[in-house]
């Protein structure tokens, strides 16, 4: 598939099963490489030159389950150069979580883990996000908080990308949606409409 | 029609090898016509270290330049490398049991080819229960450090047996070899060559294959075509 | 931005804080070499002489079961959450990650050798007949050829099935002569039969060789995919 994404937008990626949606999500952030073709990413190939402005929240919470919120974020952030505490703790904050909190993280609920991941894949302010079906599991409450928040970071500039098959989520939020059948996109479309094309056969090229 | 026509010249040369080994070799003056089997066991010894060289340097080139033939070379170049081994390992106890009355002898050789042995039938394993596309990068990684590792393994062992020495089996590089004898070594190796060569042919041109069938496979699970969009 | 050194100790004092918390590898490795200890005891029923020609050789194969253990759940921590997903995205370096893993494995089945030790000195009756503070440079060079090979193929092993058989099934073979520099020289300095100063240079050499290996090819390892 070609596409292009802009800055400042959240894009929804509807699919079936097994249409590559994570995949896709995986190959820009270099996790998995494509079979053929290229990944720009701010008009580079280069991966070095980009990771740094780029976040990933996995299906998987990919955090410790032994540590703390804050120890995890404190970690992560290392990994890109970060050493501010005080930052760390805003961003747990920033998510509605509680910084001081010393439960370790597999004693927390799937919607505190699922904040704090995101946390972990935005502490070093990147201008791309990749976001793995980040509703999974939530609660109504919780999953509207999520939406909340990915229309805060949409609104300071980021580009955001949610593989989700909650479309009712994104409503609102999401400012343009695509549908993948296959590994192919079979249709584009404003808002979450590209939800209700299910059934869509056509391959708009 | 080229394959036919090597395997055609691999059956020659084996055949020659075979009666130079066999018959126009001298006998030997105290082990008898036992000693014939060094015409196969140190051939295959050379022909499956050149073998394991040669996995060696194709693993280099795939993860230099990831080109899945080298990657179908090393496999095929490592099997034929452990099957040549393991005709050196079989031998070594044949040749032993009549004439020293010993099964094995932790001599510095035959023990270095044990666990060259154990190093690549390691790589087959670790080829075989890995899953995913990442195969042949682990196991090229995995040659280079068993490569790597001969020398030292040659060298340690070496010492350990110049501690506590042992009989050694094969008397030696060449000591005293007789002329007609270097002769039957020789056209063995040239032979056992060959048919290496044959085999890395046959199983190279089946790895190809098996490759572009996964290849088949995953495009047919995914569909061809793209969907391009651009806004 | 993120150093290696910087991201390595990171990951080093991760990994210390982890183990002290649950300590899991410790535990297991300890009690894991003990029962080896025991049982060759029964295998073996060395009188105090022969003890000295055998100790070398059990010692480090309950050092090397034991350094399985730890080195089996290595990168469990990393797996569990598919951790090592967020490590491949962000900017730090492979090597740091990889360095990290190994020193703190280092670490662990140090402090494990060091608490053995003593036990199989009383198991045995030892007395080093050598120059024992020779030993020191054995255990450190010997443990360290172990660790970093084993770190880095069970890097390896996580993408295979049977992957705690994988492992040793891999190390084993190409460890062999760095096993066979800890038994000879142990060996050496315990009956006091000769200098080990070989066997030590082997060990050294051995660790030089496969540490650069490894640090020239972990990157790759870790995003074969």
């Amino acid at each position: 598939m070609t596409a292009s994404f802009q800055p400042g937008r959240v894009y929804a990626i509807f699919g079936d099963n097994g249409a590559g949606k994570s995949t896709l999500l995986r190959v820009i952030c270099g996790l998995a490489s494509a079979t053929a073709g290229t990944v720009r990413i701010f008009g580079s190939r280069e991966r070095s030159e980009f990771t740094a402005r780029l976040g990933y929240m996995g299906h998987a919470p990919l955090l410790y389950d032994e540590m703390t919120g804050m120890e995890n974020l404190r970690y992560f952030a290392g990994l890109y150069g970060i050493d501010d505490g005080a930052r760390c703790e805003q961003a747990i904050a920033a998510v509605g979580l509680d910084p001081a909190l010393p439960r370790r993280v597999g004693d927390y609920s799937q919607g505190m883990r699922q904040r704090l991941s995101l946390a972990r894949a935005a502490i070093h302010d990147p201008e791309i996000l990749l976001l793995d079906e980040p509703f999974s599991n939530l609660d109504p409450g919780s999953a509207r908080a999520m939406g909340r928040l990915v229309a805060d970071m949409r609104d300071r500039g980021k580009t955001i990308l949610v593989v989700t098959h909650q479309a009712a989520h994104l409503d609102g939020i999401a400012d343009e949606s695509l549908w993948m059948s296959a590994g192919r996109v079979a249709a584009w479309e404003q808002g979450i409409a590209a939800a209700d094309r299910a059934t869509a056969s056509a391959v708009l090229s | 029609m080229k394959f036919k026509i090597f395997a055609v010249i691999t059956f020659l040369l084996l055949s020659y090898a075979l009666y130079q080994g066999m018959v126009a070799a001298p006998r030997e003056a105290t082990m008898g016509d036992i000693q014939r089997i060094f015409y196969y066991h140190v051939p295959s010894a050379w022909t499956s270290f050149l073998c394991f060289f040669a996995n060696f340097i194709a693993s280099i080139i795939y993860l230099a330049r990831r080109n899945l033939k080298a990657d179908a070379f090393a496999v095929s170049t490592a099997e034929v490398g452990v099957v040549f081994c393991t005709v050196v390992l079989v031998t070594g106890p044949l040749w032993a049991r009549p004439v020293w009355g010993i099964w094995w002898t932790w001599d510095a050789r035959l023990t270095t080819t044990l666990v060259l042995w154990l190093i690549y039938v390691s790589y087959l394993m670790l080829r075989r229960y890995s899953t995913g596309q990442a195969t042949p990068t682990l196991a090229a990684a995995l040659a280079i450090f068993g490569f790597l590792d001969v020398p030292i393994v040659y060298m340690s062992i070496r010492w350990w047996r110049t501690q506590h020495p042992q009989p050694v089996i094969a008397g030696g590089q060449g000591s005293g070899l007789d002329p007609h004898m270097w002769a039957a070594v020789l056209w063995n190796w040239v032979a056992f060559m060959a048919f290496a060569a044959l085999l890395i042919w046959v199983r190279y041109r089946l790895e190809i294959t098996r490759q572009q069938l996964d290849e088949a496979h995953a495009l047919k699970a995914v569909g061809q075509a793209e969907g391009s969009f651009t806004r | 931005m993120s150093s290696l050194a910087a991201v390595t100790v990171s990951n080093l004092r991760k990994d210390v804080r982890l183990e002290w918390r649950s300590k899991d590898a410790v535990n297991a490795m300890l009690f894991f070499a003990l029962l080896v200890v025991v049982i060759f005891s029964f295998a073996f029923d060395p009188t105090a002489e022969e003890s000295r020609q055998i100790v070398g050789g059990l010692v480090w194969v309950a050092f090397l079961f034991a350094a399985i253990v730890a080195l089996n759940q290595a990168w469990m921590r990393e797996l569990r959450n598919q951790v090592l997903d967020a490590y491949r995205v962000s900017p730090a370096p492979a090597n740091a990650l990889f360095m990290g893993k190994a020193l703190g494995n280092f670490l662990f089945i140090s402090v494990v050798e060091a608490l053995l030790m003593p036990l199989f000195v009383v198991f045995y009756n030892l007395r080093p007949v050598g120059p024992a503070w020779q030993l020191v440079p054995v255990f450190l060079l010997g443990t360290w050829a172990l660790v970093v090979v084993g770190t880095f193929f069970a890097a390896i092993s996580l993408r295979t099935r049977s992957r705690e058989v994988m492992l040793p099934l891999i190390l084993f073979p190409i460890s062999i002569p760095a096993l066979l520099g800890m038994v000879e020289a142990t060996t050496m300095v315990l009956t006091g039969t000769d200098t080990p100063r070989f066997w030590i240079t082997l060990l050294l050499v051995y660790d030089v060789i496969f540490t650069t290996v490894c640090l020239l090819l972990f990157e790759t390892v870790l995003h074969a995919e």
